[in-house]
């Protein structure tokens, strides 16, 4: 990275967070909800683009991880009057482990193998949650209070919520920067890109497959755990395979392999819907799917990754343009 | 023992269902080495297809016969239009298509013919024939023997015919294939043309049991899968077999273990998948595939 764009990498996300944390102040409760939804899907899509786009195992089941987070927060506050904010470590460290142990038999499936077992995984889940009623309120699902500011702060829960989501994510942005930066990261992408040649040079692709596995299963537990905060209701229709569809069309779009673009995937899953919704009920599906293929086709590293490109074509042209005269 | 019997039987008239998209499955994965999770749409949306037709008035086996034409064609161009361009391109990216594809065609059902449930006609006739104390629905019956003449006539296609053999070729070896002439493309093209008609065969066969809607195939799919998987993807015979045992298997399990009962079927299918994959990733019938690196 040159010295010259380092203020500017760094300001950048300064000037953003800024922003967000301006907005619980000027916007409808109504808007305000939407947004803390866009921070809790992209700590989901952060969780899944570090198993998918970085580590190359697809998963079309990410939904059952969010939902059992969802599910843990929900039954911690319904029967044992938990805090809030202390059911979303659990429900972290749940799908932590869940997805390790998920991750163990993955190991031997590889590509379209494992995206079978996890999209049967996603098309099981609600029925599994609706038969432990006991636990999980059958298909009538959860009613929850909303979780109210604590340290007698003078935030409407909306507005609290929002920030409790936002900061999350900013937490999770840099967990997930630390862990992809260094040894770790370069281990995950040598295993996507090359798992004989990154075995050959002693890294242990098992222990960090099932580990990328059991990380990216916790994030989008945390995310699932903060949504039954933010929606104070929990019910298995909601985590139907659909929702892991979402997932995965929010990392496409976003960018693979981009932690930024999550944000970006977030946005798209979050607002394209709703404004598609106006034209029929079943389009904002077709325009999800038309986006997933002809991103496929164009933009294969999603917005991220093609900002990413434009910004350093244009850095290059700038930079040579005294020499050449000019972009052509 | 009657009602392990019965049990038996209707468990092999659903595994024919089964049976009938797993072979559409295994028929592009074995062609094109993909496999389609927008199989169950597509015979979803053929059979959507077909009630149009039937609605219409058109006699059933006119309405089956174009259905089956309308969905060859509309296979070949969805080879051609959408999963042409990602031919090469890793296999993430192929997956991800594929879902495309699958939320484009439910939704567009959706869309077109509503979200309600339509009743199905069936060719066969409504009485039941008896065995002794088993009963047997004629369209069940009438369901296997479809599957099995499908079966049958991949077999002969395959096995005896010029194309078949340049489209078991083209798979195997593509470079050696172009070499002789073949048009590896094209043979690419009518294998998902075949299987969206084979899928068609399974989503006719199908409606009049579940009813017609646009999530219809979404648990028969899983189920096909967990056939395909079982039987093995390189295997179309073992297809067939995985998926009638697979229908047994999840009536006997559904009968005999209590806590499963109905509710937690799609989680046998979920079961069955994970415990192949891990004990025997290659299925029943299949070859184990020996990568060069």
């Amino acid at each position: 990275m040159t010295p010259r764009s380092r203020p500017l990498t760094l300001a950048l996300p300064l000037v953003t967070l800024a922003v967000a944390a301006l907005l619980p102040f000027v916007l409808s409760n109504f808007r305000l909800f939407q947004f803390t939804q866009v921070f809790i899907y992209a700590i989901a899509l952060l969780g899944l683009n570090i198993l998918t786009g970085y580590n190359g195992q697809i998963s079309l089941g990410h939904g059952a991880f969010y939902a059992l987070g969802a599910y843990t927060s929900g039954i911690m506050m319904d029967r044992w009057n938990a805090p809030f904010l202390t059911t979303l470590p659990v429900a972290g460290a749940v799908c932590l482990g869940a997805g390790f142990l998920f991750g163990i038999p993955a190991l031997r499936l590889e590509g379209l193998y494992l995206a079978l077992a996890t999209f049967s995984l996603a098309l099981a889940v609600p029925q599994i949650l609706k038969y432990f009623e006991h636990w999980t309120g059958g298909s009538q699902g959860l009613v929850l209070s909303k979780p109210e500011a604590p340290f007698r702060l003078t935030l409407s829960p909306d507005q609290w919520l929002y920030f409790v989501a936002l900061a999350t994510l900013v937490l999770s942005m840099i967990l997930a920067w630390n862990l992809l930066r260094g040894r770790t990261g370069r281990a995950l992408i040598a295993i996507r890109d090359h798992h004989i040649a990154a075995e050959a040079m002693g890294v242990n692709s098992a222990l960090y497959k099932s580990l990328a596995f059991g990380v990216s299963a916790g994030f989008t537990g945390v995310a699932g755990g903060l949504s039954a905060g933010a929606i104070a209701f929990v019910a298995p229709d909601a985590f139907n395979v659909f929702l892991s569809v979402t997932f995965l069309v929010g990392i496409v779009i976003g960018g693979l392999a981009s932690i930024a673009g999550v944000v970006w995937g977030a946005l798209f899953i979050q607002f394209v819907p709703n404004w598609a919704q106006d034209i029929s009920k079943a389009a904002p599906w077709a325009i999800y799917g038309v986006f997933l293929i002809v991103f496929m086709y164009t933009m294969p590293r999603g917005i991220a990754g093609t900002i990413r490109t434009v910004w350093a074509r244009r850095r290059v042209n700038v930079r040579s343009s005294p020499a050449k005269g000019g972009p052509p | 023992m009657d009602i392990f019997l019965q049990q038996v039987v209707s468990g092999l008239a659903t595994g024919g269902i089964y049976a009938s998209l797993a072979l559409a499955l295994v028929m592009i994965y074995q062609a094109t080495d993909v496999v389609n999770f927008a199989q169950g749409e597509m015979a979803m949306f053929s059979t959507y297809l077909a009630w149009s037709m039937l609605n219409a008035g058109l006699p059933y086996w006119v309405a089956f016969t174009a259905t089956l034409a309308l969905a060859f064609v509309g296979g070949l161009l969805i080879e051609r239009i959408v999963i042409r361009p990602v031919e090469n391109a890793p296999v993430l990216a192929v997956v991800i298509v594929c879902i495309g594809l699958l939320v484009i065609l439910n939704s567009v059902a959706g869309w077109i013919y509503s979200y309600i449930q339509k009743p199905f006609p069936s060719p066969f006739p409504g009485t039941p024939i008896r065995f002794g104390n088993v009963v047997f629905g004629a369209h069940d019956l009438g369901a296997i023997g479809i599957t099995l003449v499908v079966l049958l006539f991949l077999y002969v296609f395959f096995r005896y015919t010029t194309l078949g053999l340049a489209m078991r070729a083209a798979a195997q070896n593509p470079v050696s294939s172009r070499l002789c002439g073949v048009r590896v493309g094209w043979m690419l093209a009518i294998g998902w043309g075949l299987a969206a008609l084979v899928g068609a065969v399974a989503g006719m066969m199908v409606a009049p049991i579940v009813f017609l809607d646009p999530n219809m195939m979404a648990g028969i799919l899983i189920y096909a899968f967990a056939s395909a998987t079982l039987g093995g993807f390189t295997s179309p015979g073992g297809a067939v077999v995985g998926g009638l045992l697979v229908g047994v298997i999840e009536n006997l399990v559904g009968t005999y273990v209590r806590f499963i009962g109905t509710e937690l079927k799609l989680t046998v299918a979920l079961a069955i998948i994970i415990i192949v994959l891990v004990v025997k990733p290659s299925g029943l019938f299949g070859r184990v595939v020996v990568r060069r690196v």
